[in-house]
């Protein structure tokens, strides 16, 4: 999801369920969330069969989240962090591990999501996968055509190839403003790991960035708007942002998502429970109810990303479920990639990269 | 009789604090405890824990336990940012761009708050009105809106693509254009207000003496209306060069990728790098630099206006 953002004071709140009263403390779960991240009818039947009243906060910015750990008592029992975020926050000790024999619904995580889960919480204590999703390419595909016939659309020489993204400069390409995502995908491109922690290989991304930065109009927290209101033709960025453009472009538009062929990033966002969390017995049964397989495959549904339970895909609808996009085919999904936080000296030095790339010298 | 006369003095001496104690608490509160934390964190060191820096300061350790963590306090922070380029570079342009922004401001602000201070008695209060209208909408929100009339498919293109003024789509959002528009857009009510205030209490007699004495209009616009609007000038200029220098959202949603300013910095150092110690000694100077020079620039004009008087 967006994982960089200066718009979290547009965070909107949204309360489901209503005013707290003290003896009802108990029967009441605190959830803290992506914004347009779930289907509210889930959270009314969640209390409707446990009688748990569902509080429930939206954030549209992974920094509002971070800041909100860090600094504790946040009065939240579930959140839903991105990977990398996640694994500083639990390094941090910001989060409690989890009372498995209370998510009796875990018997259906699907075991290569909670594999790739592993690399930022070892051994899966601490955290339930509740969507994933890819970071690819979104394109206008009239503009595309009118301007490239042939053009690479399931390729990242879309934007890394400059004579290419030359031929797109003009009706625009946006790029994630976020350099623990762009940088994997230019050393992937490059043929290098894309995890790769060594400055030298950093430095050759850098330059690649460099030669093209010329035609990249922005580098933009969110695609959404952007691609949807005709801004970007070429945007680099999360699978969702993608579809949601697609689904709100006007009439006429055609917003196509594609995984690149050299592979593309694999995120997660999963849900813990925060150290201090007032109502920890509640924040378990909520997850445990979501990881319901019909009740997940109603969430991703609504939210079109696919989701970390194995089950659930027999209760996904059948377009969704079998669009390469959003659920992609097995020999793609052995070509996306995880990558790991970095260390302060490598997190310094990549934003340093960063702030040349985006200064364009 | 004297008793009567000192304890009249001691009561309105006693309503007096009692006035300022009000503002003071407000400062104290509001200002100077977030500020003295900031700069407590900036003397800390990034750390993986929580509050993601250390020493974290506090009175469960005991006399000697916080006397321990005092000297883990350290100067680091300071010392890069003097040493790291980029942080100077991004001071010099945000100043920059607030200089150039709050010239453009006064240029569009000046004639309206004159013709506002001449409009009409019974027009005034409605035109004020008119300029603190949008301040009921979400800042935020507001400048969402300029995307949608700056973008090449957005209003202002299809406006002049309609009226066959230009044939392809102007370039303006993503340019530092559009960065000067929303922030003239944003920032004006806070030039015109104070200057409105000042010119409509000048004394129309000395224009017209002027007009009597045949000085000819423009003439006696800058040897009367002019100097005599400065302190309202002065006031709006500070009221929008400051909060334009540590500007974060109109760049960020206005402008492109390559606007240096150093709020953008401060963002990279406490959400990125996950730095609250620098990012905190970053806005502590920051400060400092807006602070000082216009304490001092303050002084000065008291002094002179003592003189003067």
């Amino acid at each position: 999801m967006k994982k960089f953002s200066g718009r979290t004071m547009l965070a909107a709140v949204i309360v489901a369920g209503g005013a707290a009263s003290a003896a009802a403390a108990d029967k009441e779960v605190h959830v803290y969330n992506w914004s347009n991240y779930i289907d509210d009818s889930i959270l009314a039947d969640f209390t409707k069969a446990t009688g748990i009243k569902v509080v429930y906060d939206v954030y549209d910015s992974m920094e509002t989240l971070e800041a909100k750990m860090f600094t504790g008592r946040s009065g939240y029992d579930v959140v839903v962090p991105t990977d990398r975020n996640m694994q500083v926050l639990i390094e941090a000790g910001a989060f409690q591990k989890l009372d498995k024999s209370k998510i009796p619904n875990l018997q259906y995580a699907w075991p290569d999501i909670y594999k790739r889960l592993a690399t930022y919480d070892p051994g899966n204590e601490y955290a339930v996968n509740y969507m994933w999703g890819t970071t690819g390419l979104g394109y206008d595909k009239a503009k595309i055509d009118a301007r490239m016939p042939d053009a690479p659309v399931n390729s990242m020489d879309m934007i890394f190839k400059p004579e290419v993204a030359a031929k797109f400069a003009d009706c625009g390409i946006y790029m994630l403003n976020s350099p623990e995502d762009v940088m994997p995908a230019a050393l992937n491109y490059l043929g290098l790991p894309p995890d790769s922690k060594s400055k030298e290989d950093l430095q050759k991304a850098t330059d690649l960035l460099l030669k093209i930065r010329p035609y990249v109009r922005k580098f933009d927290s969110s695609l959404i708007n952007p691609l949807a209101t005709g801004e970007a033709c070429v945007a680099f960025g999360f699978s969702g942002d993608i579809l949601q453009a697609r689904d709100t472009a006007k009439s006429g538009v055609e917003i196509v998502y594609s995984i690149p062929k050299e592979g593309a990033l694999l995120w997660m966002d999963s849900m813990v429970i925060p150290k201090d969390a007032p109502n920890p017995e509640a924040a378990l049964a909520f997850i445990n109810y979501i990881q319901t397989p019909e009740v997940i495959a109603k969430a991703t549904n609504f939210v079109k990303y696919p989701n970390g339970n194995l089950e659930s895909q027999k209760y996904v609808d059948p377009a969704i479920l079998k669009d390469p996009t959003i659920y992609p085919p097995a020999d793609t999904m052995a070509h996306l990639y995880t990558t790991t936080p970095n260390s302060d000296e490598i997190q310094d030095a990549m934003t340093a990269l960063w702030q040349q790339v985006l200064a364009g010298k | 009789m004297a008793a009567n006369v000192t304890s009249a003095n001691a009561r309105a001496s006693r309503l007096r604090w009692l006035v300022i104690a009000v503002p003071l608490a407000w400062m104290l509160i509001f200002f100077l405890i977030p500020f003295f934390n900031v700069l407590k964190i900036s003397f800390s060191t990034r750390a993986r824990a929580m509050p993601p820096y250390k020493p974290v300061l506090s009175m469960v350790d005991g006399i000697a336990g916080l006397f321990d963590k005092l000297q883990q306090l350290t100067i680091a922070n300071y010392l890069t940012l003097v040493a790291d380029s980029k942080y100077w570079l991004a001071y010099v342009s945000s100043v920059q761009i607030a200089l150039f922004s709050t010239v453009l401001i006064v240029l569009v602000a000046y004639p309206i708050a004159y013709g506002m201070a001449r409009a009409p008695r019974q027009w005034r209060t409605t035109l004020v009105m008119l300029v603190i209208l949008p301040f009921w909408t979400s800042f935020l929100i507001r400048v969402y809106a300029w995307i949608g009339i700056l973008s090449d498919e957005g209003l202002l293109n299809q406006v002049l693509m309609q009226l066959g003024l230009i044939d392809q789509p102007l370039r303006i959002l993503t340019t530092n254009w559009a960065v000067y528009i929303g922030i003239v857009y944003s920032y004006l009510p806070f030039m015109i207000l104070p200057l409105y205030a000042t010119l409509e209490k000048l004394d129309e007699t000395l224009l017209e003496a002027a007009e009597d004495l045949g000085c000819p209009p423009m003439k006696a616009f800058w040897t009367i209306t002019f100097p005599l609007s400065l302190p309202g000038l002065i006031a709006g200029c500070f009221l929008v060069f400051i909060p334009i220098t540590g500007e974060f959202v109109i760049p960020d949603l206005l402008g492109g990728s390559g606007t240096l300013m150093i709020g953008k910095t401060l963002w990279y150092e406490f959400f990125n790098n996950r730095n609250w110690p620098l990012a905190s000694a970053v806005a502590v100077v920051l400060l400092l630099l807006l602070v000082v020079p216009i304490v001092i620039f303050q002084n000065q004009q008291q002094k002179q206006a003592e003189k003067s008087r």
